[in-house]
């Protein structure tokens, strides 16, 4: 007998999830928003945590949330591989499978009170989006909301016009790695913008999420400024299948991080991300 | 629950062993030989065990040979172990299919809930069990899977008398005596009177020990039993110093160790196979022929390259780093994860590795000159 | 209104050297005013004089066949435009235009260059920090190299 697409089943079944809306950001990256099909319950989100969504008969691909976590489904995904391709391609009111959330959230709350830096690349920006939104909500209890965002060329900024918008509330800094002359903004490697960013390091909380290396040297910045490593997190990912801490591939060292992370403070992951091939 | 229930049954009692738990719709599961191995199949009959057989075992070397007696349980561990009932290597996890108006209907596979007694588990597969009862059941998600397979095992332990070449169970604290978890628990005495002192670990393990034929237990039953265990105790094939492989492991990623032994691993992930904790496991997107579509969970190997696949590359490319996450995870981060030891001295590993690396070896190399960190190479 | 001398101890790049040095230094040096677009600089051009920029920005750029004028970096208040004036062949890498409307300190590279000859230690106080500015660049050109949000990099 069929179980139906409900909570009873189990965490391995995707629930199937209608495409509502659909856009293209750049040459090979598309958001798209999901609603549950046949109505049911939408997902609990917190920002920071990811669902593994499912292109039918292709596979999954562990993709973070990038809407505003108080709505409805949001995922930014890049086109790469098989799986990522199919889900990128799906039109509106296609349906593809959705399991989750799953893994921790960026402890956005401990921001309040002082300073607050999101930093981004490429990518990156958007799992860290629904943290701005966060930072947008709760503005009056920060200091400074700093957003850093680099990205390889002008046409590969995410959410660009938006981006734009957080302007006229926020302290934002973009940049790329090269441009020709229709870029006016700046060009430089992303982590540069940390010393010239204004914010007081002794009250700043920090979100990072990019490209490993990307991390690592906006973290040395921070801590170069004289932010706490105890108060700079990043976003980490490795291969995923389950999302449950069953399958083993999500491992770094001590951690699985489908369950203890994706999210994880700078000076306890710092150390093993510093071991080659952990 | 009453007294454990302690009794001397003869070896022909355990056919009405096996009787009793076929009887209450168990499907009986235990050692019998095939191809030249003690393997875990289905038992219709106590006849099935491999009765007069023991093993040589060592690196890289597995034999079986005859006994000059009809022991029923007179060998160590072979290349199966239990998890191939709780975690099958194949499971059909879902099938799918797109409806009419693009949707998507997902219909997950029954559970098998067939009930399951495992005949023969030796005290060092009690903690592997266990141990992998941790990971699927207590944590977060529970896997329903397992869970269902592992609801109501009827597990008859076995306590050793006869350890394995590659046996380290004293060195990791889970043997060669079955302390709990089990329904019942079987000490083989063969000092003229061959026959098995049999305790109930549990209220249906003494109502099945009632209906087997046998007689009371007397002093010298229990001293006989003792002392075959005992026996067990330093006939054990290999040592460990088990003292904080946590700290030691974790203090040592880069002991020049991991380049020696990658030297000789062949990355096949035989190891991982026999493993009795080993978990890892894959996720299979399929379709067929007719516009369906399936999921398959399968066994895998933290050695093959895949494994730790993502963004176009491999996060363990080198058979080195292969090796050193197998190895740490099993003594060391297994720990961080999951609480506790992830080894249980069974010893396979070092059994079926074709060249014999031996994981007490490694280990107690890296002990010799902890702290020391390879210098030059390409890593 | 900031002497030019105060204006040098809070820049990086001249942080801690002596006051004599600081008044030398400031001596070849006057504050200058670009329009939006000017060039400071050309590729190739004698290096003679360098800028330290203090409100707008500055872009360096490179002229690439077919693809036309490529941006390698920007530079912001507070760092300095130019390092080729201090190293043979003392010629210019890069183009150098203002991106925005740019206030800047100009300096006499080639004054400098000879005060560096008659005092070899103010020489090599200048050449250590011209090389950590080069060492900075490098090192951030370096994490663009890598091509780290190509689609295999990320």
């Amino acid at each position: 007998m069929a179980a139906t697409a409900t909570e009873t089943q189990g965490p391995m079944a995707p629930r199937p999830f209608a495409v509502a809306r659909r856009k293209r950001e750049t040459a090979d990256t598309w958001t798209l928003e999901l609603e549950p099909a046949g109505g049911g319950e939408p997902l609990a989100l917190a920002p920071g945590q990811f669902t593994m969504l499912y292109a039918f008969g292709s596979g999954e691909v562990p993709i973070s949330v990038s809407g505003d976590v108080e709505g409805p489904l949001v995922h930014t995904v890049r086109a790469v591989g098989a799986v990522s391709q199919a889900v990128c391609a799906a039109k509106h009111g296609a349906v593809l499978g959705v399991r989750g959330p799953f893994g921790n959230s960026w402890p956005v709350e401990d921001a309040l009170g002082g300073d607050a830096l999101v930093i981004a690349g490429g990518i990156g920006l958007a799992p860290l989006r629904p943290v701005v939104y966060e930072l947008l909500r709760r503005r009056a209890e920060l200091g400074e909301a700093v957003v850093l965002y680099g990205s390889r060329r002008p046409e590969e900024l995410l959410y660009a016009k938006e981006v734009e918008r957080w302007r006229k509330r926020l302290q934002v800094d973009v940049t790329v790695d090269a441009a020709d002359r229709s870029w006016t903004g700046k060009v430089g490697f992303v982590a540069k913008l940390v010393a010239a960013a204004r914010f007081d390091p002794a009250v700043a909380t920090a979100f990072i999420c990019g490209p490993e290396i990307m991390m690592r040297t906006s973290a040395e910045a921070l801590l170069e400024r004289g932010v706490a490593a105890e108060r700079i997190h990043v976003s980490l990912e490795r291969n995923m299948q389950c999302g449950l801490g069953h399958c083993g591939h999500c491992q770094l060292g001590p951690t699985l991080i489908c369950r203890d992370g994706p999210v994880y403070r700078w000076d306890e992951v710092a150390p093993l991300m510093g071991v080659r091939e952990l | 629950m009453p007294e454990p229930a302690t009794r001397v049954i003869e070896p022909a009692a355990l056919e009405a062993l096996v009787v009793a738990l076929r009887e209450r719709g168990f499907r009986v599961l235990g050692p019998t030989v095939r191809d030249g191995a003690i393997v875990y199949e289905d038992l219709d009959s106590a006849a099935e065990l491999p009765i007069g057989w023991t093993d040589s075992q060592d690196g890289g070397h597995y034999r079986l040979e005859r006994r000059d007696d009809e022991a029923r349980f007179g060998y160590a561990v072979g290349p199966h172990s239990w998890k191939q009932f709780l975690l099958p290597s194949r499971l059909k996890l879902w099938q799918a299919r797109q409806n009419g108006d693009g949707g998507l209907e997902v219909e997950e596979e029954p559970l098998d809930e067939t009930p399951l007694a495992f005949l023969g588990v030796r005290s060092c597969e009690l903690h592997a069990i266990a141990t992998q009862d941790r990971v699927f059941m207590g944590g977060k998600f529970v896997d329903r899977d397992y869970a269902a397979r592992r609801d109501g095992t009827f597990l008859v332990a076995v306590n050793c008398f006869e350890p394995g070449g590659t046996c380290f169970c004293v060195s990791m604290g889970t043997g060669p005596k079955a302390e709990r978890g089990y329904d019942l628990a079987l000490t083989e005495i063969l000092d003229g009177e061959h026959r098995l002192l049999a305790e109930a670990g549990s209220e249906r393990g003494a109502e099945v020990l009632a209906e087997l034929p046998g007689r009371e237990a007397a002093a010298a039953d229990l001293e006989a039993a003792g002392a075959a265990v005992e026996g067990a105790v330093h006939k054990m094939g290999r040592q460990l110093d088990a003292t904080d492989l946590h700290g030691l492991l974790r203090g040592n990623l880069e002991h020049p160790r991991w380049d020696d032994v990658a030297e000789r691993c062949l990355t096949c992930g035989n190891c991982t196979m026999v493993c009795p904790t080993c978990f890892c496991t894959t996720v299979e997107d399929t379709t067929d022929l007719e516009g369906g579509a399936e999921r398959h969970r399968v066994w895998e190997t933290c050695y093959s390259v895949d494994y730790s696949y993502i963004h176009g590359g491999s996060i363990r490319p080198s058979g080195r780093s292969r090796y050193r996450q197998w190895l740490t995870h099993k003594f060391g981060t297994w720990h961080d994860q999951f609480g506790e030891s992830g080894c249980v001295g069974c010893g396979r590993c070092i059994t079926w590795c074709p060249v014999g690396i031996d994981v007490t070896e490694e280990l107690t190399a890296i002990r010799a000159t902890d702290g020391e960190e390879a210098r030059g190479g390409d890593h | 209104m900031e002497t030019i001398e105060t204006l040098l101890e809070g820049v990086p790049v001249f942080h801690g050297l002596p006051a004599e040095d600081l008044v030398l230094i400031a001596g070849c040096a006057q504050n200058v005013h670009f329009g939006q677009g000017t060039v400071l600089f050309r590729e190739g051009d004698q290096a003679d004089t360098f800028y330290l920029v203090r409100h707008g920005s500055v872009a360096l750029e490179t002229y690439v066949p077919a693809r036309g004028p490529a941006i390698i970096e920007t530079l912001e208040a507070g760092e300095v435009a130019g390092w080729s004036w201090l190293f043979p062949p003392y010629r210019w890498h890069f183009d150098a235009r203002a991106l925005t409307d740019l206030r800047a300190t100009a300096f006499d590279g080639a004054c400098l260059r000879g005060k560096c000859l008659d005092d070899p230690r103010l020489g090599y106080e200048l050449m250590s920090r011209f090389a950590q500015v080069l060492i900075e660049r490098l090192q951030w050109t370096r994490l663009r190299l890598l091509d780290l949000y190509g689609r295999d990099g990320d």
